[in-house]
Protein backbone atom coordinates (compact mmCIF):
# COMPACT_ATOMS: atom_id res chain seq x y z
CA UNK A 1 0.00 0.00 0.00
CA UNK A 2 1.25 3.24 -1.17
CA UNK A 3 0.54 6.30 1.07
CA UNK A 4 1.06 8.58 -1.57
CA UNK A 5 -2.14 6.90 -3.20
CA UNK A 6 -3.78 6.69 -0.10
CA UNK A 7 -3.82 9.95 0.48
CA UNK A 8 -4.80 10.94 -3.23
CA UNK A 9 -8.20 9.11 -1.83
CA UNK A 10 -8.50 12.68 0.55
CA UNK A 11 -9.04 15.79 -1.57
CA UNK A 12 -8.89 17.86 1.89
CA UNK A 13 -5.14 16.88 2.21
CA UNK A 14 -4.27 18.71 -1.44
CA UNK A 15 -4.39 21.99 0.12
CA UNK A 16 -2.34 24.46 1.49
CA UNK A 17 -3.20 26.23 4.45
CA UNK A 18 -1.23 29.61 4.88
CA UNK A 19 0.93 28.50 1.80
CA UNK A 20 2.11 25.78 3.51
CA UNK A 21 0.44 22.13 2.88
CA UNK A 22 -1.86 21.35 5.49
CA UNK A 23 -0.47 18.40 8.06
CA UNK A 24 -3.43 17.25 9.32
CA UNK A 25 -2.91 15.75 12.64
CA UNK A 26 -6.46 16.21 14.71
CA UNK A 27 -7.53 12.94 13.13
CA UNK A 28 -8.69 11.79 17.00
CA UNK A 29 -11.41 14.77 17.12
CA UNK A 30 -12.80 13.65 13.69
CA UNK A 31 -10.97 11.83 10.81
CA UNK A 32 -11.09 13.43 6.98
CA UNK A 33 -13.30 11.70 4.27
CA UNK A 34 -12.36 10.10 1.65
CA UNK A 35 -13.59 10.75 -1.91
CA UNK A 36 -15.52 6.98 -1.77
CA UNK A 37 -17.53 8.68 1.48
CA UNK A 38 -17.96 11.82 -0.15
CA UNK A 39 -19.32 10.28 -3.40
CA UNK A 40 -21.49 7.59 -1.01
CA UNK A 41 -23.77 10.66 0.49
CA UNK A 42 -23.92 13.05 -3.00
CA UNK A 43 -24.53 9.79 -4.69
CA UNK A 44 -27.80 8.99 -2.27
CA UNK A 45 -29.14 12.36 -2.69
CA UNK A 46 -28.64 12.32 -6.45
CA UNK A 47 -29.82 9.03 -7.23
CA UNK A 48 -31.33 7.33 -4.22
CA UNK A 49 -33.11 9.23 -1.99
CA UNK A 50 -36.12 8.32 -0.20
CA UNK A 51 -37.46 7.15 3.15
CA UNK A 52 -36.63 4.15 4.32
CA UNK A 53 -39.12 0.70 5.21
CA UNK A 54 -42.36 2.82 4.52
CA UNK A 55 -42.40 3.39 0.38
CA UNK A 56 -43.17 0.48 -1.84
CA UNK A 57 -42.01 2.17 -4.90
CA UNK A 58 -38.68 1.08 -6.11
CA UNK A 59 -36.93 4.34 -4.64
CA UNK A 60 -37.66 3.68 -0.85
CA UNK A 61 -36.74 0.27 -1.34
CA UNK A 62 -33.45 0.42 -3.11
CA UNK A 63 -32.58 3.10 -0.34
CA UNK A 64 -34.10 0.57 2.49
CA UNK A 65 -31.34 -1.99 0.97
CA UNK A 66 -28.53 0.25 1.05
CA UNK A 67 -28.96 0.92 4.71
CA UNK A 68 -29.60 -2.51 5.82
CA UNK A 69 -26.52 -3.06 3.61
CA UNK A 70 -25.20 -0.81 5.49
CA UNK A 71 -25.78 -2.62 8.96
CA UNK A 72 -24.33 -5.79 7.60
CA UNK A 73 -21.31 -3.32 6.96
CA UNK A 74 -21.02 -3.06 10.45
CA UNK A 75 -21.98 -6.12 11.52
CA UNK A 76 -18.70 -7.44 10.12
CA UNK A 77 -16.55 -4.74 10.59
CA UNK A 78 -16.43 -5.76 14.82
CA UNK A 79 -17.37 -9.18 14.21
CA UNK A 80 -21.23 -8.98 15.49
CA UNK A 81 -23.29 -12.37 15.94
CA UNK A 82 -25.93 -10.53 14.40
CA UNK A 83 -27.07 -7.47 12.89
CA UNK A 84 -29.89 -6.81 14.86
CA UNK A 85 -27.19 -6.14 18.01
CA UNK A 86 -25.96 -2.85 15.84
CA UNK A 87 -27.93 0.06 16.36
CA UNK A 88 -27.48 3.09 14.44
CA UNK A 89 -27.33 6.10 16.33
CA UNK A 90 -26.09 9.44 16.56
CA UNK A 91 -22.54 8.87 17.65
CA UNK A 92 -20.80 7.27 20.32
CA UNK A 93 -22.39 9.91 23.54
CA UNK A 94 -26.13 9.38 22.16
CA UNK A 95 -24.82 5.08 22.24
CA UNK A 96 -23.64 5.71 25.75
CA UNK A 97 -26.48 7.84 26.85
CA UNK A 98 -28.84 5.09 25.37
CA UNK A 99 -27.01 2.57 27.34
CA UNK A 100 -27.38 4.97 30.36
CA UNK A 101 -30.96 5.45 29.88
CA UNK A 102 -32.31 1.90 29.31
CA UNK A 103 -30.03 -0.41 30.80
CA UNK A 104 -29.84 1.96 34.18
CA UNK A 105 -33.45 2.13 33.89
CA UNK A 106 -33.36 -1.27 33.98
CA UNK A 107 -31.01 -2.74 36.13
CA UNK A 108 -29.45 0.41 38.33
CA UNK A 109 -31.12 0.73 42.09
CA UNK A 110 -30.42 2.85 44.87
CA UNK A 111 -27.29 2.04 46.28
CA UNK A 112 -25.62 0.41 42.80
CA UNK A 113 -21.92 1.50 41.61
CA UNK A 114 -21.05 1.76 37.82
CA UNK A 115 -17.47 1.63 37.60
CA UNK A 116 -15.39 3.79 35.38
CA UNK A 117 -12.08 4.22 34.71
CA UNK A 118 -9.72 7.48 35.36
CA UNK A 119 -9.08 8.47 31.52
CA UNK A 120 -12.91 8.71 30.57
CA UNK A 121 -13.71 11.24 27.80
CA UNK A 122 -16.74 13.00 29.73
CA UNK A 123 -19.18 11.40 27.23
CA UNK A 124 -18.51 8.23 28.98
CA UNK A 125 -18.68 9.84 32.70
CA UNK A 126 -21.85 12.42 32.51
CA UNK A 127 -24.29 10.11 31.35
CA UNK A 128 -23.40 7.92 34.55
CA UNK A 129 -23.43 10.68 36.94
CA UNK A 130 -26.73 11.43 35.91
CA UNK A 131 -27.66 8.08 35.84
CA UNK A 132 -26.47 7.92 39.64
CA UNK A 133 -28.22 11.47 40.63
CA UNK A 134 -31.34 10.08 39.30
CA UNK A 135 -30.96 6.53 40.91
CA UNK A 136 -28.74 7.38 43.90
CA UNK A 137 -26.17 5.03 42.44
CA UNK A 138 -22.59 5.81 42.74
CA UNK A 139 -19.44 5.92 40.91
CA UNK A 140 -16.48 3.71 41.24
CA UNK A 141 -13.18 4.93 39.63
CA UNK A 142 -10.41 2.72 38.42
CA UNK A 143 -7.29 4.54 38.94
CA UNK A 144 -4.34 5.20 36.42
CA UNK A 145 -0.33 5.76 37.02
CA UNK A 146 1.64 8.65 35.92
CA UNK A 147 2.26 6.96 32.59
CA UNK A 148 -1.12 7.29 32.26
CA UNK A 149 -1.87 3.34 32.42
CA UNK A 150 -4.96 1.76 33.77
CA UNK A 151 -3.98 0.28 37.70
CA UNK A 152 -5.35 -3.25 36.98
CA UNK A 153 -4.67 -4.54 40.16
CA UNK A 154 -6.95 -2.60 41.88
CA UNK A 155 -9.95 -3.43 39.10
CA UNK A 156 -10.86 -6.38 41.53
CA UNK A 157 -11.04 -4.07 44.20
CA UNK A 158 -13.54 -1.58 42.18
CA UNK A 159 -15.91 -4.35 41.24
CA UNK A 160 -18.08 -5.28 43.96
CA UNK A 161 -21.70 -7.29 44.35
CA UNK A 162 -23.46 -3.52 43.32
CA UNK A 163 -21.45 -2.84 40.27
CA UNK A 164 -24.10 -3.11 37.55
CA UNK A 165 -21.69 -1.69 34.37
CA UNK A 166 -18.32 -1.36 33.86
CA UNK A 167 -17.52 1.87 31.36
CA UNK A 168 -14.51 1.99 29.90
CA UNK A 169 -12.57 3.47 27.39
CA UNK A 170 -10.57 0.97 24.81
CA UNK A 171 -8.26 4.05 24.21
CA UNK A 172 -8.02 6.84 25.66
CA UNK A 173 -7.80 10.55 23.22
CA UNK A 174 -6.06 12.44 25.75
CA UNK A 175 -3.53 9.91 26.52
CA UNK A 176 -3.62 7.90 23.62
CA UNK A 177 -3.05 4.72 26.26
CA UNK A 178 -4.78 1.67 24.63
CA UNK A 179 -6.05 -0.46 27.04
CA UNK A 180 -6.12 -3.90 27.41
CA UNK A 181 -9.62 -4.09 27.19
CA UNK A 182 -10.08 -8.41 26.45
CA UNK A 183 -8.23 -9.05 30.05
CA UNK A 184 -10.63 -5.67 31.53
CA UNK A 185 -13.76 -7.83 30.43
CA UNK A 186 -12.62 -11.30 31.25
CA UNK A 187 -11.84 -9.92 35.09
CA UNK A 188 -15.33 -7.70 34.82
CA UNK A 189 -17.38 -10.72 33.90
CA UNK A 190 -15.84 -13.24 36.37
CA UNK A 191 -17.26 -10.47 38.98
CA UNK A 192 -20.65 -10.77 37.02
CA UNK A 193 -20.24 -7.00 35.80
CA UNK A 194 -21.23 -6.32 32.06
CA UNK A 195 -18.96 -4.16 30.22
CA UNK A 196 -19.39 -1.51 27.78
CA UNK A 197 -16.33 -0.47 26.18
CA UNK A 198 -16.15 3.13 24.47
CA UNK A 199 -14.35 2.54 21.29
CA UNK A 200 -14.31 5.86 19.69
CA UNK A 201 -10.74 6.08 19.48
CA UNK A 202 -9.91 2.20 19.08
CA UNK A 203 -12.02 1.53 16.10
CA UNK A 204 -10.36 3.66 13.80
CA UNK A 205 -7.05 2.04 14.38
CA UNK A 206 -7.28 -1.39 15.08
CA UNK A 207 -9.55 -4.11 14.21
CA UNK A 208 -12.38 -4.95 16.42
CA UNK A 209 -13.88 -8.34 17.25
CA UNK A 210 -16.80 -7.63 19.43
CA UNK A 211 -17.33 -11.86 19.85
CA UNK A 212 -13.72 -11.92 20.60
CA UNK A 213 -13.29 -9.30 23.51
CA UNK A 214 -17.02 -10.54 25.01
CA UNK A 215 -17.73 -7.36 25.22
CA UNK A 216 -21.27 -6.47 26.58
CA UNK A 217 -21.76 -3.29 24.82
CA UNK A 218 -19.78 -1.51 22.21
CA UNK A 219 -19.89 1.99 20.83
CA UNK A 220 -18.28 4.16 18.27
CA UNK A 221 -18.57 7.10 16.20
CA UNK A 222 -18.79 7.58 12.09
CA UNK A 223 -16.66 10.55 11.74
CA UNK A 224 -13.54 8.88 13.67
CA UNK A 225 -13.85 6.40 11.22
CA UNK A 226 -13.17 8.37 7.86
CA UNK A 227 -17.41 8.03 7.68
CA UNK A 228 -19.58 11.03 7.68
CA UNK A 229 -20.96 13.23 11.18
CA UNK A 230 -23.79 12.44 12.99
CA UNK A 231 -23.94 8.80 12.48
CA UNK A 232 -23.02 5.97 14.86
CA UNK A 233 -23.01 2.29 16.74
CA UNK A 234 -24.06 1.09 19.35
CA UNK A 235 -23.54 -2.86 19.46
CA UNK A 236 -25.19 -4.55 22.27
CA UNK A 237 -25.35 -8.48 23.11
CA UNK A 238 -29.09 -8.75 22.16
CA UNK A 239 -30.27 -10.90 25.65
CA UNK A 240 -29.27 -7.37 27.40
CA UNK A 241 -30.61 -4.79 24.22
CA UNK A 242 -33.88 -7.02 24.11
CA UNK A 243 -34.56 -6.59 27.33
CA UNK A 244 -33.98 -2.60 27.50
CA UNK A 245 -37.03 -0.53 27.27
CA UNK A 246 -36.67 1.51 24.26
CA UNK A 247 -34.61 5.34 24.24
CA UNK A 248 -36.56 7.16 22.11
CA UNK A 249 -40.91 7.10 21.31
CA UNK A 250 -41.49 7.80 17.86
CA UNK A 251 -42.12 5.81 14.34
CA UNK A 252 -40.10 3.21 13.07
CA UNK A 253 -39.76 1.91 16.59
CA UNK A 254 -43.38 0.81 17.14
CA UNK A 255 -45.29 -2.18 16.00
CA UNK A 256 -48.48 -1.43 16.84
CA UNK A 257 -50.22 1.96 17.87
CA UNK A 258 -53.25 2.40 19.85
CA UNK A 259 -54.05 5.43 22.31
CA UNK A 260 -54.58 2.17 24.94
CA UNK A 261 -51.16 0.98 24.23
CA UNK A 262 -48.16 0.62 21.68
CA UNK A 263 -46.59 -2.51 21.22
CA UNK A 264 -42.68 -1.66 20.22
CA UNK A 265 -40.84 -3.18 17.07
CA UNK A 266 -37.84 -5.62 17.62
CA UNK A 267 -34.16 -5.62 17.25
CA UNK A 268 -32.58 -3.17 15.96
CA UNK A 269 -35.78 -0.88 15.31
CA UNK A 270 -37.11 -0.15 18.83
CA UNK A 271 -34.09 1.63 19.45
CA UNK A 272 -34.23 3.51 16.19
CA UNK A 273 -37.24 5.82 16.46
CA UNK A 274 -37.73 8.50 13.71
CA UNK A 275 -36.51 8.91 10.06
CA UNK A 276 -32.76 7.90 10.92
CA UNK A 277 -29.46 9.30 9.12
CA UNK A 278 -30.04 7.29 6.07
CA UNK A 279 -27.39 8.70 3.78
CA UNK A 280 -24.82 9.00 6.80
CA UNK A 281 -25.87 5.94 7.53
CA UNK A 282 -25.04 4.68 3.99
CA UNK A 283 -21.89 6.31 3.43
CA UNK A 284 -20.43 5.19 7.03
CA UNK A 285 -21.10 1.97 5.71
CA UNK A 286 -18.92 2.87 2.48
CA UNK A 287 -16.02 4.45 5.37
CA UNK A 288 -15.41 0.98 7.33
CA UNK A 289 -15.56 -0.96 3.76
CA UNK A 290 -12.74 1.90 2.77
CA UNK A 291 -10.48 1.19 5.71
CA UNK A 292 -11.02 -2.97 5.35
CA UNK A 293 -9.55 -2.01 1.62
CA UNK A 294 -6.31 -0.64 2.92
CA UNK A 295 -6.69 -3.20 5.57
CA UNK A 296 -5.69 -3.33 8.76
CA UNK A 297 -2.25 -4.59 8.81
CA UNK A 298 -1.08 -1.59 6.72
CA UNK A 299 -3.34 0.97 9.12
CA UNK A 300 -1.58 -0.66 12.36
CA UNK A 301 1.97 -0.64 11.14
CA UNK A 302 1.75 2.38 9.46
CA UNK A 303 0.27 4.42 12.55
CA UNK A 304 2.74 2.75 14.55
CA UNK A 305 5.56 3.77 12.68
CA UNK A 306 4.66 7.60 12.81
CA UNK A 307 3.94 6.98 16.73
CA UNK A 308 7.55 5.95 17.25
CA UNK A 309 8.65 8.62 15.05
CA UNK A 310 7.16 11.31 16.77
CA UNK A 311 7.52 9.95 20.07
CA UNK A 312 10.86 9.90 19.68
CA UNK A 313 11.43 13.21 17.89
CA UNK A 314 9.11 15.28 20.68
CA UNK A 315 10.88 13.59 23.65
CA UNK A 316 14.03 14.58 22.51
CA UNK A 317 13.59 18.10 22.58
CA UNK A 318 14.45 19.38 25.92
CA UNK A 319 11.28 22.11 26.24
CA UNK A 320 8.76 18.97 25.68
CA UNK A 321 6.51 17.09 28.10
CA UNK A 322 4.90 14.19 26.71
CA UNK A 323 1.64 13.24 28.57
CA UNK A 324 0.37 9.83 28.34
CA UNK A 325 3.67 7.44 27.87
CA UNK A 326 1.83 4.02 28.36
CA UNK A 327 3.91 0.92 26.45
CA UNK A 328 0.51 0.32 23.76
CA UNK A 329 -0.52 2.96 22.28
CA UNK A 330 -2.68 4.12 19.61
CA UNK A 331 -1.61 7.59 17.31
CA UNK A 332 -2.34 10.29 19.71
CA UNK A 333 0.84 12.24 21.28
CA UNK A 334 -0.09 14.85 23.76
CA UNK A 335 2.56 17.05 25.32
CA UNK A 336 3.25 20.28 27.04
CA UNK A 337 5.77 22.69 26.39
CA UNK A 338 7.53 24.35 28.60
CA UNK A 339 6.92 28.57 28.74
CA UNK A 340 4.19 28.40 26.41
CA UNK A 341 0.21 27.05 26.93
CA UNK A 342 -1.07 24.92 24.59
CA UNK A 343 -3.32 26.81 23.30
CA UNK A 344 -0.71 29.33 21.86
CA UNK A 345 1.10 26.20 20.96
CA UNK A 346 -1.88 25.80 18.74
CA UNK A 347 -2.64 28.68 17.10
CA UNK A 348 0.74 29.34 16.32
CA UNK A 349 1.60 26.36 14.54
CA UNK A 350 -2.09 26.19 13.04
CA UNK A 351 0.01 29.18 10.94
CA UNK A 352 2.58 27.09 9.33
CA UNK A 353 -0.13 24.69 8.22
CA UNK A 354 -0.52 22.27 11.33
CA UNK A 355 -3.39 21.49 12.30
CA UNK A 356 -3.10 19.98 16.10
CA UNK A 357 -5.94 19.83 18.98
CA UNK A 358 -5.02 21.96 22.41
CA UNK A 359 -6.78 22.19 25.28
CA UNK A 360 -8.37 19.70 27.67
CA UNK A 361 -9.52 17.19 25.06
CA UNK A 362 -13.34 16.42 27.39
CA UNK A 363 -11.39 15.18 29.62
CA UNK A 364 -10.56 17.13 32.64
CA UNK A 365 -10.50 14.62 34.90
CA UNK A 366 -7.40 13.35 33.00
CA UNK A 367 -6.00 16.77 33.18
CA UNK A 368 -6.39 17.46 37.24
CA UNK A 369 -4.85 14.12 37.16
CA UNK A 370 -1.57 15.61 35.62
CA UNK A 371 -2.02 18.53 37.42
CA UNK A 372 -2.22 20.73 34.06
CA UNK A 373 -5.04 22.77 32.15
CA UNK A 374 -4.46 21.22 28.86
CA UNK A 375 -2.32 20.00 26.40
CA UNK A 376 -1.64 19.91 22.61
CA UNK A 377 -2.42 16.99 20.81
CA UNK A 378 -1.29 15.33 17.82
CA UNK A 379 -3.36 12.37 16.73
CA UNK A 380 -2.90 9.96 13.54
CA UNK A 381 -4.90 8.94 11.00
CA UNK A 382 -4.05 6.67 8.25
CA UNK A 383 -3.53 9.46 5.78
CA UNK A 384 -0.31 10.79 7.57
CA UNK A 385 3.38 10.77 6.99
CA UNK A 386 6.66 11.21 8.82
CA UNK A 387 7.02 15.02 6.85
CA UNK A 388 3.61 15.71 8.49
CA UNK A 389 5.37 15.20 11.81
CA UNK A 390 8.53 17.40 10.69
CA UNK A 391 6.12 19.86 9.84
CA UNK A 392 4.92 19.67 13.55
CA UNK A 393 8.41 19.79 14.78
CA UNK A 394 9.89 22.48 12.32
CA UNK A 395 6.31 25.01 13.53
CA UNK A 396 7.33 24.43 17.50
CA UNK A 397 10.60 26.17 16.76
CA UNK A 398 8.65 29.22 15.68
CA UNK A 399 7.03 28.52 18.20
CA UNK A 400 10.39 28.97 20.74
CA UNK A 401 11.06 31.46 18.58
CA UNK A 402 8.14 33.87 19.26
CA UNK A 403 8.04 34.03 22.56
CA UNK A 404 11.53 34.23 22.83
CA UNK A 405 12.81 31.21 24.33
CA UNK B 1 -2.55 38.44 9.88
CA UNK B 2 0.41 37.56 10.30
CA UNK B 3 0.61 35.86 13.69
CA UNK B 4 3.42 37.87 15.12
CA UNK B 5 1.20 40.99 15.08
CA UNK B 6 -0.58 38.98 17.57
CA UNK B 7 2.52 37.68 19.45
CA UNK B 8 3.71 41.17 19.67
CA UNK B 9 6.28 42.16 21.88
CA UNK B 10 3.98 43.38 24.80
CA UNK B 11 1.99 40.22 24.39
CA UNK B 12 4.78 37.97 25.38
CA UNK B 13 6.20 40.34 28.05
CA UNK B 14 2.83 40.57 29.68
CA UNK B 15 1.94 37.11 28.66
CA UNK B 16 5.10 35.36 29.69
CA UNK B 17 5.68 38.17 33.07
CA UNK B 18 2.37 38.87 33.92
CA UNK B 19 2.59 42.32 36.49
CA UNK B 20 0.51 42.16 39.80
CA UNK B 21 -0.13 38.12 39.70
CA UNK B 22 -1.11 37.68 43.03
CA UNK B 23 -3.91 37.37 45.55
CA UNK B 24 -5.37 40.47 47.76
CA UNK B 25 -6.60 38.56 50.59
CA UNK B 26 -8.47 41.64 51.43
CA UNK B 27 -9.94 43.01 48.27
CA UNK B 28 -12.98 45.25 47.95
CA UNK B 29 -14.36 43.53 44.87
CA UNK B 30 -13.30 39.80 43.48
CA UNK B 31 -14.69 37.32 41.01
CA UNK B 32 -13.85 34.65 38.87
CA UNK B 33 -13.80 33.86 35.54
CA UNK B 34 -13.58 30.59 33.60
CA UNK B 35 -14.16 29.23 29.78
CA UNK B 36 -15.27 25.92 29.60
CA UNK B 37 -14.14 25.61 26.19
CA UNK B 38 -9.97 25.84 26.64
CA UNK B 39 -10.20 25.55 30.49
CA UNK B 40 -8.68 29.06 30.84
CA UNK B 41 -9.25 30.39 34.60
CA UNK B 42 -8.87 33.80 35.92
CA UNK B 43 -9.74 35.55 39.48
CA UNK B 44 -9.50 38.94 39.82
CA UNK B 45 -9.29 41.57 42.61
CA UNK B 46 -9.56 44.69 43.23
CA UNK B 47 -9.18 47.34 46.02
CA UNK B 48 -11.13 50.50 45.83
CA UNK B 49 -10.78 53.98 48.14
CA UNK B 50 -13.87 55.65 48.38
CA UNK B 51 -13.58 57.01 44.69
CA UNK B 52 -10.95 55.56 42.63
CA UNK B 53 -9.53 51.51 42.54
CA UNK B 54 -6.02 51.44 44.49
CA UNK B 55 -4.88 48.24 43.05
CA UNK B 56 -5.90 45.34 40.57
CA UNK B 57 -4.23 41.97 40.86
CA UNK B 58 -5.31 38.72 39.16
CA UNK B 59 -4.54 35.27 39.33
CA UNK B 60 -5.47 32.41 37.22
CA UNK B 61 -4.16 30.10 34.53
CA UNK B 62 -4.24 30.62 30.80
CA UNK B 63 -2.73 31.13 27.46
CA UNK B 64 -0.51 34.15 26.99
CA UNK B 65 -3.26 36.10 25.38
CA UNK B 66 -5.60 35.97 28.31
CA UNK B 67 -2.40 36.22 30.81
CA UNK B 68 -1.51 39.36 29.14
CA UNK B 69 -4.78 40.55 28.74
CA UNK B 70 -5.01 40.29 32.48
CA UNK B 71 -1.98 41.82 33.37
CA UNK B 72 -2.57 44.87 31.20
CA UNK B 73 -5.98 45.29 32.55
CA UNK B 74 -4.98 45.74 35.94
CA UNK B 75 -2.05 48.10 34.96
CA UNK B 76 -4.31 50.41 33.17
CA UNK B 77 -7.09 50.13 36.11
CA UNK B 78 -5.15 51.73 38.98
CA UNK B 79 -6.85 55.46 39.71
CA UNK B 80 -9.81 54.65 37.88
CA UNK B 81 -13.23 55.32 39.12
CA UNK B 82 -15.39 52.30 38.99
CA UNK B 83 -17.47 53.85 36.73
CA UNK B 84 -14.40 54.48 34.33
CA UNK B 85 -13.04 50.88 34.91
CA UNK B 86 -16.44 49.58 33.63
CA UNK B 87 -16.84 51.86 30.54
CA UNK B 88 -13.40 50.98 29.62
CA UNK B 89 -13.93 47.37 29.64
CA UNK B 90 -17.15 48.19 27.36
CA UNK B 91 -14.92 49.74 25.37
CA UNK B 92 -12.37 47.34 24.73
CA UNK B 93 -14.77 44.46 24.18
CA UNK B 94 -16.51 46.25 21.41
CA UNK B 95 -13.36 47.22 19.83
CA UNK B 96 -12.83 43.23 19.99
CA UNK B 97 -15.91 42.38 18.52
CA UNK B 98 -17.38 44.82 16.20
CA UNK B 99 -15.95 45.18 12.50
CA UNK B 100 -15.17 48.67 13.49
CA UNK B 101 -11.09 49.48 12.12
CA UNK B 102 -11.02 52.59 14.32
CA UNK B 103 -10.17 52.17 17.79
CA UNK B 104 -10.72 54.06 20.82
CA UNK B 105 -8.44 56.04 21.79
CA UNK B 106 -8.94 55.90 25.54
CA UNK B 107 -7.36 52.07 25.18
CA UNK B 108 -4.11 53.20 25.18
CA UNK B 109 -1.48 50.07 25.79
CA UNK B 110 -4.47 47.46 24.66
CA UNK B 111 -4.60 48.21 21.79
CA UNK B 112 -1.73 45.38 21.35
CA UNK B 113 -4.36 42.90 22.18
CA UNK B 114 -6.64 43.99 19.25
CA UNK B 115 -4.44 41.63 16.88
CA UNK B 116 -7.09 38.66 18.61
CA UNK B 117 -9.90 40.62 16.14
CA UNK B 118 -8.19 38.21 13.73
CA UNK B 119 -7.96 35.15 15.04
CA UNK B 120 -12.03 34.66 16.32
CA UNK B 121 -11.74 31.94 18.14
CA UNK B 122 -9.17 33.77 20.51
CA UNK B 123 -11.31 36.64 21.27
CA UNK B 124 -12.39 34.60 24.71
CA UNK B 125 -9.00 34.45 25.77
CA UNK B 126 -8.56 37.95 25.47
CA UNK B 127 -12.25 39.47 27.09
CA UNK B 128 -12.42 36.53 29.83
CA UNK B 129 -10.31 39.02 32.30
CA UNK B 130 -13.08 41.95 31.80
CA UNK B 131 -15.73 39.71 32.15
CA UNK B 132 -14.38 38.71 35.23
CA UNK B 133 -13.47 42.59 36.01
CA UNK B 134 -17.03 43.61 35.45
CA UNK B 135 -18.55 40.65 37.74
CA UNK B 136 -16.53 41.56 40.89
CA UNK B 137 -17.15 45.66 40.40
CA UNK B 138 -20.94 44.73 39.77
CA UNK B 139 -20.02 42.46 43.03
CA UNK B 140 -21.84 39.29 41.36
CA UNK B 141 -20.29 36.21 43.14
CA UNK B 142 -21.26 33.91 40.69
CA UNK B 143 -18.38 32.47 38.24
CA UNK B 144 -18.34 33.65 35.29
CA UNK B 145 -18.76 31.53 31.85
CA UNK B 146 -17.42 32.72 28.74
CA UNK B 147 -19.74 30.39 26.89
CA UNK B 148 -22.89 32.32 28.34
CA UNK B 149 -21.67 35.66 26.92
CA UNK B 150 -22.18 37.07 23.83
CA UNK B 151 -18.47 37.45 22.47
CA UNK B 152 -18.30 36.09 19.29
CA UNK B 153 -17.70 38.50 16.95
CA UNK B 154 -20.28 39.08 14.00
C1 LIG C 1 -12.80 8.28 23.90
C2 LIG C 1 -13.96 9.04 23.35
N1 LIG C 1 -15.20 8.75 23.73
C3 LIG C 1 -16.26 9.40 23.26
C4 LIG C 1 -16.14 10.43 22.36
C5 LIG C 1 -17.36 11.14 21.89
O1 LIG C 1 -17.56 10.94 20.55
P1 LIG C 1 -18.67 11.77 19.77
O2 LIG C 1 -18.37 13.21 20.02
O3 LIG C 1 -18.50 11.36 18.37
O4 LIG C 1 -19.98 11.37 20.35
C6 LIG C 1 -14.87 10.79 21.93
C7 LIG C 1 -14.70 11.92 20.99
O5 LIG C 1 -13.82 12.73 21.10
C8 LIG C 1 -13.76 10.09 22.44
O6 LIG C 1 -12.52 10.41 22.05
Amino acid sequence: MDINTIRADFPILKQKIYGYPLAYLDSAATSQKPDSVINALSQFYQQNNANIHRGVYYLSESATKAYENARHSVQRFINAPHAKECIFVRSTTEAINLVAQCFGHLRVQPGDEIALSAMEHHSNIVPWQMLCEKKGATLKILPMNQRGELELDTLEHILTPKTKLLAITHASNALGTLNPIKKIIDVAHAHQVPVLVDGAQSTPHLKIDVQDLDCDFFTFSGHKTYGPTGIGVLYGKSRWLESMPPYQGGGEMISHVSFAKTTYNDLPYKFEAGTPAIAEVIALGTALEYIESIGWDFIRNHEQQLLAYATEALSSLPFIKLIGTAEEKIGVISFTMEGVHPHDVGSIVDQYGVAIRAGHHCAMPIMDFFNIPATARASFGLYNTLSDIDQLLQALQEVRKIFKL
Amino acid sequence: MDIRELYQELIIDHGTHPRNCCQLPNANHCAEGYNPLCGDKVKVFINTDNTRITKACFIGSGCAISTASASLMTEVLAGKSTQEALELSQAFKHSLTTETEDTAPELGKLTALLGTKAFPARVKCATLPWHTLEAALKEEKKIVNTESLEDIPV
